[in-house]
C-alpha cells in the first residue's frame, strides 16, 4: 500500500494555468518560437515504395534565389548511429517506403523553400514493392515481443478441447484500419546551433527522450541537446518517439551555421513520416455454455510492420485480462512491408484489439439468448486472467451498471430492426473500455522555495493538451499542504530535471508520484517553514507492490446508433461512457479526456481509414477533407462518467491514467449498435453506409 | 508556391483583356480551390487576375420572377438570400449542404462552378492522371473510387464534379453568363460541364479567358417545390457520395413538371432526363403505388450505370436517394 495522499486540490476542477495564453493566441507551440532570421526547410519525398536513388539532381532547386542549402544523401553528414532505420536520414540511397524523405531544401522563405523542393529532380531505380496485409500470407513472423514489453503469445488451457465442449462457439474475423494520427499541430521543430549545442524547440511528448534519442543519432552528449515544448497541440502518440524530421532539422540548420531554421510537415507528409496505427486482422474463437460462461477466449491478430524497423501493435493484450475463461490462447503476426513505420496512435493494442473481442462477445451474447450487460458481467474474473494476481482494483461491472442506469439500458428490446423513427433504423449497444496502470521509471523533481508559502515545482513533463501544467501543480499542492495558486510549474523542457515521456496514459502516475516524492523529501528536510530558497529533489520511488497486483482501468460504453433505411447513412445521436479510472485529480480535465477519446472512437467507427493504394503504396485520402474525422454533426451528444474507485496501491494520488481509455471499445460499442439498429453485422471498420445499403 | 504576377481586375472587360494572352492564367476569385491547387503545384498560372472585387456580387429579382446572381457572390450570401430561401429552397439547402462556414463566406458563384474534381490523385503530382497532365494515364481506375463517377465517365477519366450548388443550378434550368474575347454569351448551366471523353483535361466548355459574370434562375411556376439531399461518409464537411437536386409540381395528382439532377455520379451535374421522362405525366397521389413510379424513374436514368471496382455501391445508393428525395417532395405537396 502506498502513502495516500489526502487530497484537497486534487479532486477540484482549477481551470487550465495555460488557458488564457491558447485562446488568446500567445501560447508559443514549436514554429511559433521567436529566433532570429530563421530560415525554412521543405522535404522532398521518394514517389514510389521500393527503390534505389539514382540520381537527386539539386541544380534546378540550388539555383534559385534564396536557397541556401539541399541536403541529399549524397552531401548529408554521416550520423553516429543508423541503428534506428527511421531516423537514418540521408544515409543510404535505398528507398524503403513511399514517402520516404529523398531530400531537403532549406531557403529564405517557406515558399522559396517548398518551391525549390518541387524543382529537386529525382531518380530511382524502382524494385518490385510488396505492401499487401493479409493473414494469408506465408511470410508472417512472430515478433520477439510486442509494444510494451509483453509476450507475443500466450496459452492456458486447451482451446480445441473447450470449444468442442462448448455448446455455443464464435469463430470470426475482425478487421480494424488504418488509422493516422492527425493531432492538429503538425510535426513541428525549430533548430538551431550555437557553439556545439543543438537547440530544438520540439513539438514532442517528450523533451528528454527527445533529447536522448536525437543525442544518439548526431553523435552528441545528451547535455549537448537541448529540447523545448512548453506546449504541444496534441499527439496521440505521433510525437511519442523522435521522427525523422527532427534529424532533418539539426543537419539542416547545421549546413547553414548560425541560422535557426524552421520545419513544419505538411498534413500530407504526416501519412508517411510520423507513424500510424497499422491495420489489424483479428481472428476471434470463443466458446461458452447456456448460462453465457466463456469457457475459451482466443484471439490470433495480425499486423504489419515496416521492413526497415520493427513496431508490434499489441492487438491480442487486452483480451488476456478482460474476461475469465479456462482455455486461452492469444498469438500477434506481423507482416514486414515495404510502408511507413507504424507507431504509437492512442491506446496502440487496447483501441484496435478492444473491437474483434468486444463485437464477438455481443454476437454471442445474441446466441445465446441473454442480454450483452449480463453476458459480460457473468464473466467477470476473479483474479486477472492471465497472471493470476489480484486485481489492484477492478469495478468493470460496476461501470456496466451503472452505465445500463444511466443510458436507461432497461427498456431495450433485444430484437434487431425493432425499432425505426422517420426513416430511420434505431439501435443501441454496449461495449467494454480497459487500459492498463502503465508507470515509466526515471523522473525527477525539484521543488523551491521562492518566497514565503510559495513554491515552484520543477520536472521536464510535457502538456500535449492534456493539462498537464494544471494537473501537477494540484498534486503539488497537495503534496506540499500549500495552496493551487501557490504553486507554479516549470515544465516542458530539458533544462528541468528528467521526465518520462507523455506515453502510455504514464504522465500523472509517473511524474504526479515523483513530484509527490519531492514535495515530501523537501518537508523532510525543510519542515513547513523553509527558508527562501530552500530545494530539495527526488526521483520516482521505486514500485513496491506493482508485483503483486495487476492494474488496470475499466469502462463500460454505451451507444445509440441510427441508420437511414434508404441510404444506409450511420450516426451515433447519442454516447455515453462510465469509467473507473482510480482518483480523478481535475475532473474538468478528465472528462474532457475521456469524451475527447470517446469522439476519437465513433471516429474510429464512423470514417477513419487511410486508404491504400498498393499499386503505389501511399495512402491515397492523405488530407482532411478525404480523411474523415468526426466533425461537430457526427458527435452530438458524448458524456463521460466515473464510479469512486478507491485504489491504494497504484500510486501516492491512486490514479489510474485517463488519457487512453476513451478511446478503447467505443467502436465495438457502435457497430454492435448498428447490428442492433439493421440486423446487420458488420466486422470490417469503418462502418461506411455501403455496409447498410439495401 | 511558384511565383506568379497578380492583376487586381478593373472592370468586368478589363478583366478578360487583363486574362487574354497569357500560356497561364487564372481569375481568382473566392481563392478557396484555385491557392489550395497553386500549394500543391496542381496549378501554376503565370499570372492572377484577382476578380474578388468586381462589381458582381449582387442578387437581383428580376422582372419575370427570376433571379439574376452575380459570379462573385459568395456561397453563403446567397443560401442566406431570402429570394433563394423562398423561390429556390433545393439551392439554398445545395449551398449550405457544401463545404464549411468558413470556406462558404469565400467561395462565389463562379468559383463554385468551376472548382475542379476532389480525385485524390488528380491533387497529387506523384501519381499519375490525365486531367492534370494529359496522357499520363488514371490512377483512378484501379485504385481509390469512392467518389468516382458511375455515369458518362470514360477511360480516360472517371472523375466527378464537386460541386453540391451547381446541382441544384442543373435543376433550375440556370443560365450562365459568359463574357469573353468575342462578347457576351449564355450558356445553358447543364452544358457548361463536359463530359470527360477523350480530353478529360477540359473540365468546361470554356477558355480560360472566359469570365463568368452571373448565373440566371429562371421563375419556377406556382406550386413547385424543390429539395436537395446529400448523401455523405460524415454528416457535414464531406463531398457528395451522392446528391439528388429535385423540383417537383404535381397537380390534380399527377405529376406536371419534374426536374431532377444528380451529384457525386458523374463529370458534370447530371440532368436525369430519363428519370424526369418516366415520372412527367405519371400519377402521384401520396399512395404506397408512388413508390413504385419513383423507383422505375430511378431505375430508367441508372439503367446506363457504368460502376468502377470499388464503388458499385454507388448505383443503388442514387437509386435509394432519388425515390427519398421524391417521396419527401411529394409528401411535402400535402
Ligand atoms: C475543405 C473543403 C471542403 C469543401 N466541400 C465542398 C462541398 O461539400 N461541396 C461543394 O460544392 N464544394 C465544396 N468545397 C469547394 C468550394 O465550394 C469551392 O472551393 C468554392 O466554391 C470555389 O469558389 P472560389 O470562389 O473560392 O473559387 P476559386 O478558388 O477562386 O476559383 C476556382 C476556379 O474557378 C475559376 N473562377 C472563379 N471565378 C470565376 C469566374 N467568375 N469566371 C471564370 N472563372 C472563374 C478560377 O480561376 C479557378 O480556376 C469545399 C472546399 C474545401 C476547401
Ligand atoms: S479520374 Fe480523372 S482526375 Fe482522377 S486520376 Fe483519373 S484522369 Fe485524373
Amino acid at each position: 500500500m502506498t502513502d495516500l495522499l489526502r487530497p484537497r486540490v486534487l479532486g477540484q476542477s482549477p481551470t487550465r494555468v495555460d488557458g488564457p495564453a491558447k485562446v488568446t493566441g500567445t501560447a508559443r507551440y514549436a514554429g511559433d518560437q521567436r529566433v532570429s532570421d530563421p530560415a525554412y526547410v521543405h522535404l522532398v519525398q521518394a514517389d514510389v515504395a521500393r527503390g534505389v536513388l539514382t540520381e537527386v539532381d539539386v541544380s534546378a532547386a540550388q539555383a534559385l534565389h534564396g536557397v541556401l542549402a539541399v541536403l541529399t544523401p549524397d552531401n548529408a553528414p554521416r550520423l553516429a548511429s543508423t541503428d534506428d532505420a527511421e531516423l537514418a536520414a540521408f544515409q543510404s540511397h535505398e528507398v524503403a517506403f513511399r514517402g520516404q524523405v529523398v531530400a531537403a531544401v532549406v531557403a529564405r522563405t517557406r515558399e522559396i523553400a517548398r518551391h525549390a523542393a518541387a524543382l529537386v529532380r529525382v531518380e530511382i531505380d524502382q524494385r518490385p514493392h510488396d505492401v499487401h496485409l493479409s493473414a494469408d500470407r506465408d511470410d508472417l513472423y512472430a515478433p520477439e515481443k510486442v509494444n510494451g514489453g509483453s509476450a507475443t503469445d500466450t496459452e492456458q488451457g486447451d482451446i480445441g478441447t473447450g470449444l468442442a465442449h462448448s455448446p455455443f462457439t464464435l469463430d470470426q474475423t475482425y478487421t480494424t484500419a488504418w488509422y493516422n494520427n492527425n493531432p492538429l499541430e503538425p510535426h513541428t521543430t525549430t533548430a538551431l546551433w550555437l557553439d556545439g549545442d543543438l537547440a530544438l524547440y520540439e513539438s514532442t511528448q517528450g523533451v528528454h527522450t527527445t533529447r536522448e534519442s536525437t543525442a544518439r543519432v548526431l553523435g552528441l552528449a545528451p547535455e549537448r541537446v537541448h529540447v523545448i515544448a512548453p506546449h504541444v497541440g496534441g499527439g496521440f502518440g505521433s510525437k511519442g518517439t523522435v521522427h525523422v524530421h527532427v534529424i532533418i532539422a539539426a543537419l539542416a540548420a547545421k549546413a547553414v551555421p548560425g541560422t535557426p531554421v524552421k520545419l513544419a510537415l505538411t498534413r500530407q507528409q504526416m501519412f508517411s513520416l510520423v507513424g500510424y496505427r497499422t491495420p489489424t486482422i483479428q481472428r476471434v474463437r470463443l466458446g461458452c455454455d447456456a448460462d453465457g460462461r466463456l469457457a475459451v477466449v482466443a484471439v490470433d491478430a495480425v499486423g504489419q510492420t515496416a521492413r526497415i524497423k520493427e513496431f508490434a501493435e499489441q492487438t491480442a493484450v487486452p483480451s488476456r485480462t478482460v474476461y475469465a475463461a479456462p482455455n486461452r490462447r492469444t498469438t500477434h503476426r506481423l507482416a514486414a512491408l515495404d510502408v511507413p513505420v507504424p507507431s504509437w496512435m492512442r491506446a496502440p493494442g487496447e483501441c484496435p484489439g478492444m473491437f474483434g473481442p468486444e463485437v464477438a462477445v455481443d454476437e454471442l451474447a445474441i446466441a445465446c439468448g441473454l442480454d450483452p450487460v449480463e453476458f459480460r458481467i457473468r464473466n467477470e474474473p476473479d483474479v486477472d486472467p492471465d497472471t493470476g494476481k489480484p486485481f489492484s482494483s477492478r469495478n468493470l461491472v460496476a461501470c456496466l451498471r451503472e452505465g445500463a442506469r444511466r443510458f436507461g439500458w432497461e427498456h431495450r428490446d433485444p430484437a434487431p430492426r425493432a425499432r425505426a423513427e422517420s426513416g430511420w433504423l434505431m439501435g443501441t449497444g454496449v461495449a467494454a473500455s480497459t487500459y492498463p496502470v502503465n508507470r515509466i521509471p526515471g523522473s525527477v523533481a525539484t521543488v523551491r522555495c521562492t518566497a514565503p508559502g510559495r513554491y515552484l515545482v520543477s520536472i521536464g513533463a510535457v502538456d500535449i493538451g492534456t493539462g498537464t501544467w494544471t494537473s501537477l501543480a494540484q498534486i503539488a499542492a497537495d503534496a506540499l499542504g500549500a495552496d493551487f495558486t501557490d504553486v507554479e510549474m516549470r515544465i516542458g523542457d530539458t533544462a528541468r530535471p528528467r521526465a518520462s515521456v507523455a506515453g502510455g496514459s504514464s504522465g500523472i502516475t509517473s511524474w504526479g508520484s515523483t513530484v509527490v516524492a519531492a514535495a515530501r523529501e523537501f518537508r523532510r528536510t525543510f519542515g513547513d517553514h523553509p527558508a527562501e530558497g530552500a530545494e530539495a529533489s527526488a526521483a520516482m520511488p521505486e514500485d513496491d507492490v506493482g508485483e503483486e497486483y495487476a492494474m488496470h482501468a475499466f469502462g463500460a460504453q454505451f451507444a445509440e446508433v441510427r441508420v437511414h433505411a434508404d441510404t444506409g447513412e450511420v450516426r451515433v445521436p447519442r454516447l455515453l461512457g462510465v469509467f473507473a479510472v482510480g482518483r480523478v485529480v481535475n475532473p474538468r480535465l478528465a472528462r474532457s479526456q475521456l469524451i475527447g477519446g470517446m469522439t476519437m472512437g465513433l471516429s474510429m467507427a464512423l470514417h477513419e481509414h487511410s486508404v491504400l493504394d498498393e499499386r503505389f503504396g501511399h495512402v491515397v485520402n492523405h488530407d482532411f477533407a478525404e480523411y474523415h474525422i468526426a466533425t461537430n454533426s457526427d458527435v452530438p451528444h458524448v458524456e463521460a462518467h466515473w464510479v469512486e474507485e478507491h485504489d491504494p496501491h497504484t500510486n501516492p494520488m491512486g490514479t489510474k491514467g485517463i488519457g487512453e481509455i476513451g478511446i478503447v471499445g467505443t467502436a465495438a460499442a457502435i457497430a454492435n449498435a448498428a447490428h442492433h439498429a439493421t440486423g446487420v453485422r458488420v466486422r470490417d471498420l469503418p462502418l461506411t453506409l455501403d455496409h447498410f445499403l439495401e | 508556391m511558384i511565383p506568379f504576377d497578380y492583376r487586381l481586375a478593373p472592370d468586368v472587360d478589363g478583366a478578360v483583356a487583363a486574362a487574354t494572352g497569357w500560356g497561364g492564367v487564372a481569375f481568382l476569385a473566392g481563392g478557396t480551390n484555385l491557392v489550395d491547387h497553386m500549394k500543391l503545384g496542381v496549378a501554376a498560372p503565370e499570372v492572377l487576375v484577382d476578380i474578388s472585387r468586381l462589381p458582381l456580387d449582387a442578387v437581383e429579382e428580376l422582372p419575370d420572377g427570376g433571379l439574376r446572381i452575380g459570379a462573385t457572390v459568395r456561397n453563403s450570401d446567397l443560401a442566406a438570400h431570402p429570394a433563394v430561401r423562398r423561390d429556390y429552397p433545393v439551392l439554398a439547402r445545395a449551398l449550405l449542404s457544401g463545404a464549411s462556414g468558413q470556406v462558404r463566406n469565400l467561395a462565389t458563384t463562379g468559383g463554385n462552378l468551376l472548382q475542379r474534381t476532389r480525385c485524390a490523385y488528380f491533387q497529387d503530382l506523384s501519381t499519375p492522371c490525365n486531367k492534370r497532365e494529359p496522357g499520363t494515364g488514371c490512377s483512378a481506375i484501379g485504385g481509390y473510387t469512392r467518389q468516382h463517377a458511375i455515369l458518362g465517365a470514360s477511360a480516360h477519366c472517371v472523375a466527378t464534379h464537386p460541386s453540391d450548388m451547381a446541382v441544384a443550378m442543373a435543376a433550375l434550368d440556370a443560365q450562365v453568363t459568359v463574357l469573353g474575347t468575342s462578347g457576351r454569351r449564355v450558356i445553358p448551366l447543364v452544358e457548361l460541364h463536359r463530359l470527360p471523353g477523350d480530353e478529360p483535361h477540359r473540365d468546361t466548355v470554356l477558355s480560360p479567358s472566359d469570365l463568368i459574370t452571373a448565373v440566371e434562375l429562371p421563375p419556377l411556376p406556382e406550386g413547385t417545390r424543390s429539395l436537395y439531399r446529400k448523401v455523405r461518409d460524415r454528416a457535414s464537411y464531406a463531398f457528395a457520395l451522392v446528391s439528388v437536386a429535385a423540383v417537383l409540381r404535381v397537380e390534380d395528382g399527377v405529376v406536371r413538371d419534374v426536374r431532377i439532377a444528380l451529384g457525386g455520379v458523374a463529370h458534370k451535374p447530371w440532368r436525369a432526363r430519363r428519370a424526369e421522362d418516366v415520372l412527367r405525366g405519371s400519377p402521384v397521389d401520396g399512395s404506397p403505388a408512388d413508390e413504385e413510379v419513383f423507383r422505375r424513374a430511378a431505375e430508367a436514368e441508372l439503367a446506363g450505370a457504368a460502376p468502377l471496382a470499388g464503388n458499385g455501391f454507388k448505383v443503388p445508393l442514387a437509386r435509394n436517394t432519388v425515390v427519398s428525395a421524391l417521396r419527401g417532395l411529394s409528401r411535402e405537396e400535402r
